[in-house]
């Protein structure tokens, strides 16, 4: 019996051996291509998704531990047309250049806000380490995630 | 057009340029028509390609060390009015597709949503040299312009036909051509139905100054912005086409070793595995990475290896193994250093020295390559698409019209995507597998089989008068380049030479060559003399500089800044630097603090004035600017490869550190619109100053002068 993950609200059968890297699942088994490979030791975030709602780096989760825990990738966060708010945040700030990093960015700051709606500068900055980005769009980055807080607690009301 | 101009020299530090240059066209122009349609094509055609394009294919026209100053760029005007760009450059994160569209958009008066760039595709678009050394805004978004305004031309005359009037008193705006007289006008899409107008760019014609830009000269998002935010967007490591394979190499244990034996396992390969071995490579495709990687485990290899030297040994060994003699273009002279010292009040004599660093650009190196019916057609993100192509057809055996090369956008390459790596692999392992396959190195293969920013060596002897005026400037620079090396101060007596050093790491061009190192040992060396003559940093700065623009950026940083700065705090420093390369001008202030008890220090503040000529899009350059001040704060901090006996001991980003969230200061860029000015190029100039900068503040907090980058890799020893 293949294992089964399910990947934004959609159930697959994995057909690679279980201690696979969640990751290359995504990309290689599913064509999930919007995260991405940055050094396979979760230290630069690349690879983050939501693994049951908490931002995971997805090269270091075997597959076989994420059967059974909902996961989000960066092609799950826009809905019926319409980007998620922390999307439409990093659009409006220009908060890439190569973009490269983005969807790992993008990932680890859902996971933030969900879990801290109002963040202070600070707590981004801690939250954020472990993303690198190379283009040094760090403070758009910042200001990103600050609209985006704004726009979710906004919506929220 | 000046000497200096034609003779555009690659720098020697772009050790990866091994192979000339080759112009050749690929696209004849009824080939052109049918791809994209029936319309108005204008083609800007460089003049040393031109001399090519009469040739048949592969055909190498020059084979110097020169780049082309004019280059080409074709356009085409379809009949539903869209606009399609051809350029060589490939976007590769600088925002330059963004750029090029506005730019087509402004000099044609279309809107911006009707313009489409076709970039860096070898079959598609015209030859290009490669997208670094800041040289598309300067000589491509020209030549955008002029084979605009040609097809605007095109168009109004077309349309003065039509209607039998005088060409010259029609107005363009908005897609369309008006006749003011009549009321009459006839769209572009109209104009364009039903013809295969082609032509060469005219000699002479007019384009628009910055002044009446409508559309370039402001802050246009991203093109495709929302591709990259939704994940969409296909980089070359996404790319997967159908039956294809992974690829996977197996590296030597050191650099430089041989295959002294190789045996393949006994067991015999899985159905669908292919493990290839030519002369030293050794490479296997499968249909899943990780059973590429078994097969490569399965291998038994020796190697052969050749003892070299360790970074600890490093700048002695560079000094020792200089040329004796220096090529004449790299050494200047004026006046005698030696009259300079003797007659100077102070004199100040120092050595710097810079690490190897590791660009790291978060997409590391990759290709898909597909052969179909003895074609090969490669997809990489590579900053050189047409030098990877005659790279590939000189290694199979191939007419360059026989290789295509594709550069999807790509994950960031900061000069270190210059060479054919992942395309060569790819394309050997996919033509003995007889399917496509895909080759993404892993990160540690990036920071050990890329290529590094080289190390160096640089001595500095000077001298100043009893007032702060510099009477003599002798620099050395050994190894790392070139770039950046003449002082912009004026001093009657000068000598500069750089000495070029055979390999010992594979080396190349990065952001901003050796101009970040030159500027790095001369701004800290001007800050030391300052300190020696008692004046304010940038008083003696002032004193010794004549170029108005330069002067113009200190201004303007010291006014953002706040300059001069009484400290307000313990452990508080100020420093300060400037620098001008490639035709654009920065000044960077730092502030920084020592915590007495650690001794850790912190970038509290960097300020940043950047002058680069007209701007053409300030929300895309303010993005530069910063990122490079960013990118700079590793090389100015902590970067540094490690190695010994062949072998990279930190190839990893747990153990290279480069900048994150917490390394980034408060940080501001001040932007100096020089519309009276050409555009310049931006993505290199800005990381320049950066880390003097802070070395000159760190000094200023503990009257430690720190000369080697990076200056705090374990922290500030005190003196």
């Amino acid at each position: 019996m293949p294992i089964e993950i399910e990947v934004n609200g959609k159930r697959y059968p994995v057909h690679y051996p279980p201690d696979t890297p969640l990751l290359s699942v995504l990309r290689d088994e599913l064509r999930l291509t919007g995260t991405k490979y940055g050094c396979g030791e979760g230290q630069c975030g690349a690879c983050t998704v939501l693994l049951g709602g908490a931002p995971r780096r997805s090269c270091q989760i075997p597959v076989s531990a994420a059967a059974g825990k909902p996961v989000t990738t960066i092609e799950g966060l826009e809905k019926d047309g319409r980007l998620h708010p922390v999307q439409q945040a990093f659009l409006d700030a220009g908060a890439f250049q190569c973009a490269y990093c983005t969807s790992g960015m993008i990932m680890s700051s859902v996971g933030l806000l969900q879990s801290n709606a109002n963040p202070t500068q600070a707590e981004v900055v801690k939250f954020l380490q472990g993303n690198v980005c190379r283009c040094g769009t760090h403070p758009r980055v910042m200001e990103a995630v600050r609209h985006a807080a704004k726009m979710m607690q906004e919506r929220g009301r | 057009m000046s000497n200096v101009e034609r003779k555009l020299f690659v720098e020697p530090e772009r050790y990866e340029f091994t192979a000339a240059s080759i112009h050749q066209f690929d696209l004849a122009r009824r080939d052109f028509f049918k791809i994209l349609g029936a319309g108005i094509a204008v083609f800007a055609i460089a003049k040393d390609a031109a001399g090519a394009q009469e040739t048949a294919p592969g055909h190498r026209s020059f084979h110097n060390e020169e780049l082309p100053k004019d280059i080409s760029a074709w356009l085409h005007v379809g009949e539903d009015g869209s606009v399609t760009g051809f350029t060589g450059k490939a976007e590769i994160g600088q925002n330059i597709r963004t750029e090029l569209t506005q730019t087509i958009a402004d000099e044609l008066r279309v809107p911006l949503e009707s313009v489409r760039m076709v970039m860096a595709d070898t079959a598609l678009t015209p030859f290009d040299a490669g997208t670094f050394g800041s040289r598309t805004t300067p000589t491509m978004t020209p030549q955008l312009r002029r084979v605009s305004a040609a097809a605007r031309d095109i168009l109004v005359d077309t349309a003065a036909k039509e209607w039998n009037v005088a060409p010259a008193g029609l107005v363009v705006a908005d897609a369309k051509v008006t006749d003011p007289g009549s009321g009459r006008a006839l769209t572009y899409a109209e104009l364009a139905r039903g013809k295969t107008l082609a032509q060469n760019l005219p000699a002479e014609d007019l384009i628009t100054p910055p002044t009446e830009w409508t559309v370039a000269g402001k802050p246009i998002p991203k093109v495709d912005g929302r591709s990259f935010v939704t994940g969409h967007h296909q980089y070359t490591t996404d790319i997967s086409l159908p039956g294809m394979l992974y690829g996977k190499v197996l590296r030597p244990p050191s650099f430089g070793a041989t295959l002294a034996s190789f045996q393949q396992s006994e067991a015999k390969p899985m159905p669908g595995v292919f493990v290839v071995r030519d002369g030293d490579f050794v490479g296997a495709a499968a249909p899943t990475e990780r059973e590429a990687q078994e097969a490569l485990d399965a291998v038994k290899a020796e190697w052969k290896e050749v003892p070299q030297i360790s970074n600890k040994e490093l700048f002695a060994y560079l000094k020792q193994c200089a040329a004796a003699n220096t090529e004449d273009r790299f050494r200047k002279q004026n006046g005698s250093v030696e009259d300079g010292l003797a007659s100077a009040a102070h004199r100040l004599d120092a050595s710097y020295t810079v690490a190897y660093i590791a660009h790291a650009p978060l997409e590391p190196r990759a290709a898909v390559a597909q052969w179909a019916d003895g074609k090969l057609t490669v997809w990489t993100g590579t900053q050189r698409p047409f030098a990877n192509r005659d790279e590939l057809a000189a290694i199979f055996h191939l007419p360059e019209s026989s290789v295509r090369v594709i550069v999807p956008d790509t994950g960031s390459a900061y000069g270190g995507k210059h060479t054919s790596d992942a395309a060569i692999e790819a394309a050997r392992l996919a033509r003995a597998a007889g399917r496509p396959v895909k080759v993404v190195w892993t990160r540690e293969e990036e920071f050990t089989w890329a290529y590094f920013r080289p190390a160096g060596v640089i001595e500095i002897k000077s001298g100043i008068s009893g007032d702060g005026t510099l009477t003599a400037w002798e620099f050395h620079n050994y190894h790392s380049g070139s770039s950046g090396i003449e002082t912009p101060y004026v001093v009657a007596n000068q000598r500069t030479e750089y000495h070029a050093v055979p390999l010992i790491l594979r080396s190349g061009s990065y952001r901003g060559l050796a101009a970040t190192a030159n500027h790095f040992a001369r701004e800290t060396h001007m800050d030391a003399l300052a300190s020696v003559a008692k004046m304010d940093p940038l008083d003696f700065r002032m004193k010794n500089l004549s170029n108005p623009r330069m002067r113009a950026v200190l201004e303007a940083a010291a006014k953002s800044f706040g300059w001069p700065r009484k400290k307000t705090g313990e452990g508080q420093g100020f420093g300060i630097a400037c620098g001008d390369e490639k035709g654009s001008f920065v000044a960077t202030f730092a502030e920084i603090a020592v915590d007495k008890k650690s001794n850790a220090v912190q970038v509290v503040r960097l300020v940043e004035a950047f002058e680069c000529g007209a701007i053409v899009n300030p929300d895309g350059l303010r993005n530069q600017v910063i990122g490079a001040m960013i990118q700079g704060l590793g090389g100015a901090l902590f970067e540094a490869i490690e190695f010994e006996n062949g072998r990279i001991k930190n190839p990893r980003f747990s153990s290279y550190r480069v900048p994150r969230f917490r390394d980034v200061p408060e940080i501001e860029a001040t932007l100096l619109d020089r519309k009276d000015l050409p555009s310049a190029g931006a993505g290199e100039t800005p990381i320049m100053a950066v880390a003097p900068a802070i070395g000159n503040a760190i000094f200023d907090a503990t009257g430690i002068r720190l000369n080697n980058l990076p200056m705090i890799p374990n922290g500030l020893r005190p003196a």
